[in-house]
């Protein structure tokens, strides 16, 4: 059989792009001792480019394929997940140029895209060994990343929580991988699901199976019961590592939990809808109640993006094409809006020097612009229409109905309304209290202004212009569903 | 195969949970970090295990995977570990309370 090398190449060609633009950082760090700064616009140019190639020459077919000896899964989903990871990590190199304890930094741009590449394979992998080498890709830039500040005693503690955390879940997953390996002799996902289809295994033990994996799947999409370490360390790292935690790094989540209930498990829909709606009204629940009574932003925004990892589980439980490319649109809507957050949060901090709610006091008077900009985020995040984050809902929820999960929708919507109870008194700080210090502008850096004004738009976009997103998550949702051949 | 598959089981299952409970109980970083080790090597167990029981290779090449990874998980630990020891003096878990949870 002919290898052809050249093809091969071109499918994994936004993974290969990612580690040239590593090997490139590496290189110019050492000689531009002088000038580090600009190693994070070499980083956005070099995405920025990834992200039109990927674009335009990697749009897969149709049909979803096995490639690299059945490692990676060629289809929508893989396609449109990475764009979203290359456009999230785009994003927060712009705020980490805006953050002056990181942009001259050559290793934090390195790591960022390590992290990248690795939630890349993330999205399309479709063998074991491939999946549980991608998630730690993934991961251990991400505990450098949140300990990146060595001087700052809780940068250095959110890193090892971060690591804790992240090892022993995926310490519990790798074992659920080892049952799967055990059931089916074989680490390749289609296969595994062929092989449990026509076996001798107890439903019991595979369900058990299930639990264990869905363990390191829950840890990464800060889902109740495995949340406990999203406040601390959203509150410790970095602001733009926070914002990439909360965003790309969930997606990437969502890609993986995806990916193995549809194909590893379709016997088992019924048991692990329940155990999906389950984890999705306790997310929903415990985040909002509990970010109700935040005085700090960056733990509000902890327990929002929590709640929110509810709403998109919706999505995951309604098991139909509906679903998930409801649960695509809510993740593209949800990191536009959440980077935005966390990038207005960065400026307003270093200005101010804290992150409570209360130093948002007369911040409508002290940058207009970046009032509003708030103000479209928080409308977003509570799903209120024309803003991106309206769609996303509206889709999770039509689709738990569409599927009979009448009470799983109602639970959304009551938690959607105690979610705008926060998300207003935000705004009213913003927009109604009078501070001293309100005459003194506020500075935003170039790069930072760009991030925002992308995310903006981006939000107001993806919530009026509805159709090109809807038609690419649908595709994806459609070719999850299918055996590749 | 004189030892039948079920005995690597069982004992791979008590590594796995004197693991888990290590990780739990233990405040002191360096004994978590043994105890991750520990619930790593009980999955590599299984993965040996049913790699000679089914006779594909599969198996053992997983494990020289998951052995990088915990390296490597095991080497940015100890970073973070002496960076906050450089701070605080001590390495117990339940000191780093800086941050609030």
């Amino acid at each position: 059989m002919m290898i052809d090398v050249g093809r091969m190449m071109l499918e994994i060609l936004p993974e290969i792009g990612l580690l040239i633009l590593i090997g490139v950082v590496l290189v110019l760090d050492l000689f531009w001792r002088k000038s580090r700064k600009k190693l994070g616009w070499v980083s956005f140019a070099g995405l920025l480019l990834i992200f039109v190639l990927t674009l335009v020459f990697v749009q897969p077919a149709r049909l979803p394929q096995l490639t690299w000896g059945g490692m990676i899964s060629l289809d929508m989903t893989g396609y449109i997940f990475r764009m979203i990871f290359i456009a999230g990590a785009a994003l927060t190199v712009l705020y980490a140029i805006a953050n002056d304890s990181l942009a001259g930094r050559g290793e934090f741009y390195l790591l960022l895209l390590t992290s990248t590449l690795g939630m890349c394979f993330m999205a399309s992998a479709a063998d074991l060994i491939m999946l549980f080498l991608a998630i730690e890709t993934t991961t251990v830039p991400l505990f450098v990343l949140a300990g990146f500040l060595t001087r700052d005693q809780k940068s250095v503690e959110s890193g090892i929580k971060y690591l804790l955390f992240a090892a022993m879940t995926s310490a519990v997953m790798l074992y659920g991988f080892t049952w799967l390996y055990g059931f089916s002799g074989t680490t390749q996902l289609y296969q595994i699901a062929e092989r449990l289809k026509y076996g001798f295994v107890p439903q019991a033990a595979v369900v058990a199976a299930m639990m264990l994996v869905l363990v390191g799947f829950g840890f990464k999409i800060s889902a109740v019961p495995f949340h406990f370490w999203a406040p601390d360390v959203y509150d410790g790292a970095p602001y733009p590592v926070a914002g990439f935690l909360s965003t790309a790094s969930k997606a990437a989540g969502f890609a993986v939990l995806a990916r193995a209930l549809f194909v590893i498990f379709p016997l088992q829909t019924e048991t692990w809808t329940l155990i999906v709606a389950l984890l999705s009204t306790a997310s929903m629940f415990v985040g909002n109640l509990l970010a109700l009574a935040q005085k700090n932003i960056k733990r509000l925004l902890a327990y929002s993006s929590i709640a929110q990892a509810g709403y998109i589980l919706i999505g995951v439980a309604a098991d139909s094409p509906l679903g998930t490319s409801g649960v695509i649109y809510y993740l593209s809507a949800y990191l536009l809006t959440n980077l935005a957050a966390f990038g207005i949060v960065a400026l307003v901090g270093r200005a101010v020097g804290s992150d409570e709610i209360s130093a948002y006091a007369g911040l409508s008077r002290r940058s207009p612009a970046l009032a509003l900009a708030m103000l479209v985020v928080m409308l977003s995040l509570g799903g209120i229409p024309p803003f991106a984050g309206f769609i996303g809902k509206l889709l999770v929820f039509a689709a738990a109905i569409e599927r009979g999960l009448i009470w799983l929708a109602i639970l959304g919507v009551i938690n959607t309304i105690v979610a705008l109870f926060y998300y207003l008194t935000v705004l009213k700080v913003i927009y109604l209290y009078r501070s001293e210090e309100e005459d003194k502008p506020l500075a935003v850096s170039s790069a930072a202004g760009t991030a925002l004004v992308i995310c903006i738009v981006g939000i107001i976009a993806l919530g009026v212009v509805i159709a090109p997103l809807y038609g690419w998550s649908t595709d994806a949702a459609a070719t999850l569903l299918f055996l590749p051949r | 195969m004189g030892i039948p598959v079920s005995y690597y089981l069982v004992l791979s299952a008590i590594m796995f949970v004197i693991g888990i409970l290590g990780v739990l109980l233990r405040r002191n970083a360096l004994v978590t970090f043994m105890s991750l080790e520990m619930m790593f090597n009980a999955a590599n167990l299984i993965f040996v295990t049913f790699a000679a029981y089914y006779r594909v290779l599969t198996g053992q090449i997983f494990v020289f995977f998951v052995m990088t990874v915990a390296a490597a998980e095991v080497a940015v630990g100890l970073a973070l570990m002496v960076a906050i020891f450089r701070t605080k003096h001590s390495i117990d878990l339940d000191q780093m309370s800086s941050l609030k949870g």
